[in-house]
């Protein structure tokens, strides 16, 4: 990846951080395709993917080539937490997933277009597409939680599969200059409410392993995640210095 | 429309009158080009023709989601993996307003859907063939979404309101998606040596099944006559197809890449190209479901809908449980 001067003023790492989010969340999210429960959720995850693939364009494009950053970086150089990259699973899984996550990226874009630093602009543009997939996310809990047995017991077996994974995104990034146990509480406090109404649990064990405190972010991600890396930047990497 | 009789407050059944009034007013409607629409009499052969149509075109966008869906996690650049999302997402899109064109007729989302995982409803044979190499992405964007378009663009006229209006803006977006296919195979055909072969080898595997999309030869069409003069229809398949080969000879030249037909050369006399033959058995045995990807594509269909079953019935006793008025909505 080539630097330019443009980076004196874009910070990089958080650059990185927060495009390796979208843009892995997006791929994520892009494996519905065709299989969703009902046709109406086709549209919604293709559109959210989409949504966050944008996203993760501009921010790469901040810290260099999109396209070398997304297929030529092994999977020690990528910089996302490990909750994105976390497998579907079943629609449970998937809405859990996007539960924690559209809620944290919504007070974190809020806070951050608020700002006056570089990433303002970006995240003033994206924090109305996040409102959005929160939305989406909280209805799906409701809707689960609260509707039959099988969806209840289901959902919250997500919401405590996952949760392990959600304290990392309150770890210190470079560049990302905000306060972030304010953050954190106002994450905990959407999210209990919104699991409380869903009539679930409020997960009671930690929100960090002693692997997973910020290890996405220093390039330490879970076995998945290469398999994904594998598929994703095959055909790229076979075509060395090809356009398409 | 204007003239016929409403028959849904006569409760007529629209069945085979001979003369009635209904029926002439009905006739008279078509003969004037005006739009047949939901409330009016129309004789029920009408109406289980346009079913069946509208339904296997919705059924065609749901299953033509699956071979482009097949490369979204490995398109090779953000920009097309962008792309092919967006039009993936179209296709769904579309697969819900012809649902809701198809339900003015009296049916429903899921006795259609029924239908298609069953097998008695069928969808476009196109979408049997395999996507073997991102070419081939490109290569359904021109010459699928292509062949889609000719046959569609028409029933923008058609006499039934909702599916002319339903197609009026899947035209749109189809046209859209062609030209983005298109695009992509110049960029292959202009790239490296492997990136050209690439695109070569998707046309020749595409083309044949594309002059197919246009249905059986004139002669051996059963509902083209009866559709032809309903206004569903209003050109012939081999016409349609005629104006398809017509349009993609050209198109070919610019893209660089040559179509796999030595018969194909223009026709001074006719004013048209001639082209070699179809090979029909092949298209017979797709539709019969021995294609390369019938089994799989029926299968992943209705995996879909069962393992999905769940969160249907969770959200349906969620909007049981909270039907005074509650929007669902997390207060800020």
């Amino acid at each position: 990846m080539t630097t330019t001067s443009a980076q004196e003023t874009v910070p990089t790492a958080a650059a990185l951080a927060l495009g390796d989010d979208a843009l892995v969340l997006s791929h994520r999210l892009g494996e519905w395709a065709g299989h969703a429960p009902v046709l109406e959720e086709e549209l919604a995850l293709a559109n959210i993917a989409l949504d966050l693939l944008g996203q993760a364009r501009v921010l790469l494009s901040l810290a260099g080539d999109e396209d070398e950053l997304a297929f030529l970086r092994e999977e020690r150089a990528f910089r996302n937490l490990q909750l994105v990259e976390q497998p579907n699973g079943d629609f449970a899984h998937t809405i859990a997933r996007q539960l924690y996550f559209s809620a944290y990226q919504y007070l974190l874009y809020t806070e951050l277009a608020a700002g006056d630093g570089p990433l303002a602009p970006l995240a003033g543009k994206a924090v109305k597409e996040v409102a959005y997939h929160r939305d989406h996310a909280e209805q799906w809990t409701l809707r689960l939680g609260d509707g039959t047995a099988t969806g209840h017991t289901r959902m919250q077996r997500a919401v405590d599969a996952l949760w392990r994974y959600t304290g990392e995104m309150f770890q210190p990034v470079e560049g990302i200059d905000v306060d972030r146990p304010a953050l954190e509480a106002a994450w905990l406090e959407r999210i209990t409410r919104t699991l409380h109404r869903a009539t679930l649990t409020v997960p009671d064990g930690p929100r960090t392993g002693a692997w997973t405190a910020g290890a996405g972010r220093q390039g330490l991600h879970t076995e998945p995640f290469g398999r994904m890396l594998a598929e994703m930047q095959h055909l790229h990497r076979s075509h060395p210095g090809a356009t398409w | 429309m204007a003239t016929a009789v409403d028959g849904a407050g006569a409760g007529a059944s629209g069945g085979a009158g001979d003369g009635t009034e209904y029926e002439r007013a009905f006739d008279a409607a078509v003969a004037a080009d005006e739009r047949i629409e939901p409330r009016d009499w129309m004789p029920d052969a009408y109406r289980a023709t346009l079913v069946r149509q509208i339904a296997q075109h919705a059924h065609s966008e749901i299953i033509g989601m699956q071979p482009e869906a097949n490369w979204i996690t490995r398109a090779p650049s953000l920009r097309r993996k962008a792309i092919l999302m967006a039009k993936v997402q179209d296709e769904a899109g579309h697969g819900l307003y012809l649902y809701s064109a198809a339900e003015t007729l009296g049916t429903g989302r899921d006795e259609l859907l029924d239908k298609l995982h069953s097998g008695r409803q069928k969808y476009s044979s196109i979408f049997n063939y395999p996507t073997l190499t991102w070419a081939d992405v490109g290569a359904i964007g021109w010459l699928v979404d292509g062949a889609a378009i000719t046959n569609q663009v028409p029933l923008c006229r058609c006499s039934y309101g909702p599916y002319a209006r339903a197609m009026v803006r899947i035209c749109k977006e189809e046209s859209f998606h062609q030209r983005q296919g298109y695009e992509l195979l110049l960029a292959l055909s202009r790239g490296t040596p492997e990136q050209h072969a690439m695109a070569q080898d998707a046309v020749d595997r595409w083309w044949w099944p594309s002059l197919m999309m246009f249905g059986p030869p004139d002669d051996e069409s059963q509902h083209s006559a009866q559709s032809m003069a309903w206004k569903i229809k209003r050109h012939s398949n081999d016409e349609l197809r005629q104006r398809f080969v017509d349009i993609c000879v050209p198109q070919a030249e610019s893209l660089g890449l040559t179509l796999p037909d030595p018969d194909l050369r223009w026709n001074e006399e006719r004013g048209h190209h001639d082209f070699g033959p179809i090979d029909w058995a092949e298209f017979r045995d797709v539709l019969k479901g021995n294609g390369p990807c019938n089994e799989e594509r029926l299968t992943r269909r209705r995996r879909a809908h069962e393992e999905g079953a769940w969160v249907r019935e969770s959200a349906a006793a969620h909007a049981a449980k909270h039907t005074t008025g509650e929007t669902g909505a997390i207060p800020a």
